[in-house]
């Protein structure tokens, strides 16, 4: 039951991208087309969750036991920037193919705020790790949601008259504004 | 005059925010008041100009393979201080910026000045260009902060403006962030234009 509140809270009621503002750069560039949309989700989610583990385990063991807890930023973000190096290439070596698809956006997501972001959310609420990886997992869901229904609108928007001045980033702006209103009807839910 | 130049650049022409699009996340996500973006900006404004100083201090020494981790090493170290004064002294802004102090070490303004400017330029411009795109950024969420008070609680720096029962809520909420920013930028591009 504590699970499912979790997973409702934060795909729908805290959206990681509409309402806490995490990710937006990923947001507002890749969304133009659908499927390079699906192909962040799974570069995102991929990392979130294995982000998620590794900082958790290293706040409990290294730093929570050593009394090191001020190193947290530093620690987390050398972390995660080493563990998409290392996805990378793993990923280059085992799976050519997931790479193809994948590859183009795993470089950028070290400088993802929704990564570092998610990791220390999960410190935060002190979660243990069970409840952490379902917080990952529901987060990428979330920015996975957010980020498809968004290219979506953006393919019609390019068929769209559109007032001069608004063209481009402005009327994406606004167009997330009212997603995000969308979304608001989601609160109270839990 | 140059160095002027080097200054003033972050306000309009290339204004991290409404031109460069960079740091979206802080910018909509605690620009909920004006002090909270004057806070955020001033924040990010120190690490901006501590980094860029620091990297061109030591940008002979590191070698390029290992440049980017070595930033963000050195960014992440003055984040903390940041972090730990913030909370020291200015608890309640502290904890209205709450997540996004942290997150400053993932602000692309950051890293992209210490890649783009400090890597290749002597101490002084570095630390002039940080702390100009560093104002520039401040400038822009000030702007969108005190806008989004201004219409969503009545109120500019704290001081009533007009009754609470005309304001729309709206602003203060996430979605007026979005919708705030994005007619901004459309005015911002018509003064470019001009």
């Amino acid at each position: 039951m504590n699970y499912l509140v979790i997973i409702i809270a934060a795909v729908l009621v805290n959206n990681i991208v509409l309402m806490q503002f995490l990710g937006i750069c990923p947001f507002l560039g890749v969304s133009k087309r659908l499927s390079t949309a699906i192909g962040m989700t799974g570069a995102v989610a991929f990392v979130m969750v294995l982000a998620t583990i590794v900082t958790y385990l290293i706040q409990k063991y290294i730093l929570d036991s050593f009394g090191l807890a001020f190193l947290q930023t530093i620690a987390f973000i050398l972390v995660i920037a080493s563990l998409v190096q290392l996805v990378e290439i793993i990923l280059k070596k085992v799976s050519p193919a997931l790479y193809q698809a994948l590859g183009i956006f795993l470089p950028l997501i070290t400088t993802n705020c929704a990564i570092l972001g998610v990791a220390i959310l999960t410190i935060q609420k002190e979660f243990n790790l069970l409840e952490g990886v379902v917080y990952a997992i529901s987060n990428a869901i979330g920015f996975g949601l957010a980020l498809v229904l968004f290219a979506g609108i953006r393919e019609h928007l390019d068929l769209q008259d559109v007032p001069k001045g608004l063209k481009g980033t402005p009327i994406a702006l606004i167009t997330a504004g009212i997603l995000a209103m969308a979304f608001m009807g989601f609160s109270g839910l839990v | 005059m140059n160095q002027w130049k080097n200054f003033s650049k972050g306000f309009i022409k290339e204004n991290p925010v409404f031109v460069l699009l960079l740091g979206m996340c802080p910018t909509l996500g605690v620009t909920s008041s004006a002090i909270n973006g004057l806070g955020m900006g001033l924040a990010t404004t120190f690490v901006l100009v501590m980094s860029n100083i620091v990297v061109s201090l030591v940008k002979s020494f590191i070698p390029d393979k290992v440049r980017i981790p070595s930033f963000i090493v050195i960014i992440a170290a003055f984040v903390t201080i940041v972090q730990l004064t913030m909370q020291a002294y200015l608890p309640s802004l502290f904890k209205s910026l709450g997540l996004f102090i942290p997150l400053i070490v993932v602000n692309c303004i950051v890293l992209g000045r210490a890649e783009a400017f400090a890597s290749k330029n002597t101490l002084l411009s570095s630390a002039i260009d940080g702390l100009g795109i560093g104002l520039g950024f401040s400038f822009a969420l000030v702007l969108l902060g005190g806008i989004r008070e201004i219409l969503g609680s009545g109120k500019l720096f704290n001081i009533t403006l007009y009754s609470e029962n005309y304001v729309t809520l709206l602003f203060v909420l996430a979605p007026g962030a979005f919708i705030v920013l994005g007619y901004l930028i459309a005015v911002i591009n018509r003064i470019k234009k001009s």
